[in-house]
């Protein structure tokens, strides 16, 4: 592994001294960075990586923090122009029953409000789903296979506009 | 020209064409029968013993090797080593091919991981790689099995993987046709993905197991991909007894991490093969403990089985020895000394249940001579050490 440390000021909205952020670069190959994110995944922090090796490590990380249900996604282009996604499948077998996860999608929209600098109001909406998905009631059917509790996504949408409130 | 002008000729000259085009491809079938048919050529054996070449590569190898050594040594195994070392700093090839005509001599090695020096030029090719590739050792097999002793997230895991080793992503075809712009070439080849796909259902079928799971990227890589996978469900035909499913990597990845026992025996082509392998060795406790083995139709080494040098650990004695002495263990099966692979294999995996013992991957502060010792503790604890064989 080579590592270089380069440090990088940067100027949060939300925050009124400069952040110092430490870049490190870790020189590794796919395979070795797979089974220590499986082993601890908590000592990687942001990674950059070639487009095959993102699709497979970007959906064993949505594994590791419970699918692809709660995994937000954006795709970022040139002068600002994205689109922010839930990167789940279409999930026909329970369209218009009230039961899909809506978490995916909230959360890709909380990165759209940050990516628009909207920060106040992603960090609301953000905390408003952690502690409606803490709340084991409102648990919805998760799209790896299935939660012991679930019910309908009009409740849980109302828990969540009231946690906002 | 004239004569070839004459129609009796020409006729003549096509007829001759066509028989030595049947010949042709009755070879290449032959070929491909008779490679299929035989998969292990009888190794070296002289008054009773084998000589397998020892390679001990870089990092915590040389002292690994040390210690499979001292173990065979302890328990009496019929084996010499033929120890070829391998310099990783140089250019020259030498070492490598003295590598390569000694496990030709021999038939089979046990070998630890070349480091591959990235600060010499790109036509410098890995070590390991050109191993693998001019033994034509096909299928690199790794078997990740949840072992008593070792906690982790999941249990019950059982996985064998099998990756294709000679082409795919690594057949080193890289060129820079703009400055910049960099193509790199993966190659798929029907025979190969055909010959590995039989490989995977035949292991599947000798170890009564009941699903092969393709794992491939067709959706995107349709041709490439898409070959493999209609390889694969060629293959699958002729064993109706074995399930056949396959997946996508980036849905085998997220599957492994949330539920990886619905996987029994996983085939695909080598990228995929290093990624999904490596993390099923870390859902089983990591690096540390899994063998691997590479077999091609005449000869076959062993190593541990994500091939990591282990520089930050080299010669601190901290380093987990199970991974390399289960890797000998098959070996052992290889050469037909089952009683011997049996004895050392129960030692290891009755060692490995005392947590006082575990080396530091494993969250303890074990060193690796305690477990080899422990290892031999076992052995002579449990009878006498000459096998029948």
């Amino acid at each position: 592994m080579n590592a270089d440390v380069c440090v990088q000021r940067t100027r949060h909205p939300s925050r009124s001294s400069m952040a110092l952020i430490l870049f490190r670069a870790f020189l590794t190959c796919p395979d070795a960075c797979v089974f220590q994110m499986v082993q601890d995944p908590t000592q990687f922090d942001v990674l950059v990586m070639p487009n095959l090796y993102g699709d497979i490590l970007s959906d064993l990380c949505a594994g590791l923090i419970g699918g692809l249900g709660v995994t937000p996604s954006g795709n970022i282009g040139a002068n600002g122009v994205a689109i922010f996604e839930s990167v789940h499948g279409t999930a026909p077998d329970i369209a218009g029953m009230d039961l899909a996860n809506p978490t995916a999608l909230l959360l890709s929209a909380v990165m759209m409000l940050r990516h628009m600098g909207l920060h106040d109001h992603a960090d609301k909406i953000q905390t408003a789903c952690f502690d409606t998905i803490r709340d084991k009631k409102v648990r919805l059917k998760s799209l790896l296979g299935g939660l012991q509790y679930f019910c309908s996504f009009k409740s849980k949408f109302q828990t969540m506009k009231a946690a906002c409130l | 020209g004239k004569a070839v002008c004459c129609p009796r000729v020409r006729v003549l000259l096509v007829l001759l064409l066509r028989r030595s085009f049947k010949k042709f491809r009755a070879g290449i079938t032959t070929q491909i029968c008779a490679s299929l048919l035989c998969r292990h050529a009888p190794p070296a054996r002289y008054g009773g013993r084998h000589t397998v070449t020892l390679i001990p590569g870089d990092g915590i190898g040389p002292e690994l090797a040390k210690h499979v050594c001292e173990l065979f040594r302890f328990c009496c195994v019929p084996v010499d080593f033929e120890v070829v070392n391998v310099d990783s700093t140089k250019t020259s090839e030498d070492d490598i091919n003295n590598a390569i005509m000694a496990i030709r001599r021999n038939g089979v090695a046990l070998k630890g991981n070349i480091e591959t020096n990235h600060n010499l030029p790109p036509s410098h090719k890995s070590r390991n790689s050109l191993l693998r590739t001019t033994l034509d050792l096909y299928a690199s097999v790794m078997h990740s099995q949840s072992l008593p002793g070792v906690r982790t997230h999941h249990r019950n895991i059982d996985i064998i993987t099998i990756r294709e080793n000679t082409e795919g992503e690594y057949s080193s075809l890289e060129h820079e046709s703009v400055p910049g712009v960099v193509e790199c070439l993966k190659i798929i080849t029907r025979t190969k993905s055909l010959r590995i796909a039989d490989y995977a259902f035949r292991t599947a079928r000798e170890k009564g197991r009941r699903r092969v799971t393709a794992i491939h990227k067709a959706n995107i890589m349709s041709l490439g991909d898409g070959l493999f996978l209609e390889c694969c469900k060629e293959v699958a035909s002729g064993y109706p007894e074995i399930t056949f499913n396959s997946m996508i990597v980036d849905n085998t990845t997220m599957q492994l991490v949330s539920r990886p026992q619905q996987f029994d025996v996983m085939v695909m082509p080598n990228l995929y093969g290093n990624v999904v392998s490596n993390v099923c060795a870390g859902l089983v406790g990591g690096p540390g403990l899994v063998p691997g083995a590479n077999y091609g139709e005449n000869y076959a080494v062993f190593e541990t089985g994500t091939r990591n040098t282990g520089k930050s650990i080299a010669n601190r004695n901290t380093a987990n020895p199970t991974a390399m002495l289960l890797a000998s263990c098959l070996l052992l099966d290889h050469l037909k000394l089952h009683g011997y692979a049996s004895m050392i294999r129960k030692a290891i995996l009755s060692t490995i249940t005392d947590s006082q013992l575990h080396t530091a991957d494993l969250g303890g502060k074990g060193s690796t001579s305690e477990m080899v010792q422990s290892i031999m503790d076992a052995i002579q604890s449990s009878g006498p050490r000459t096998q029948r064989h």
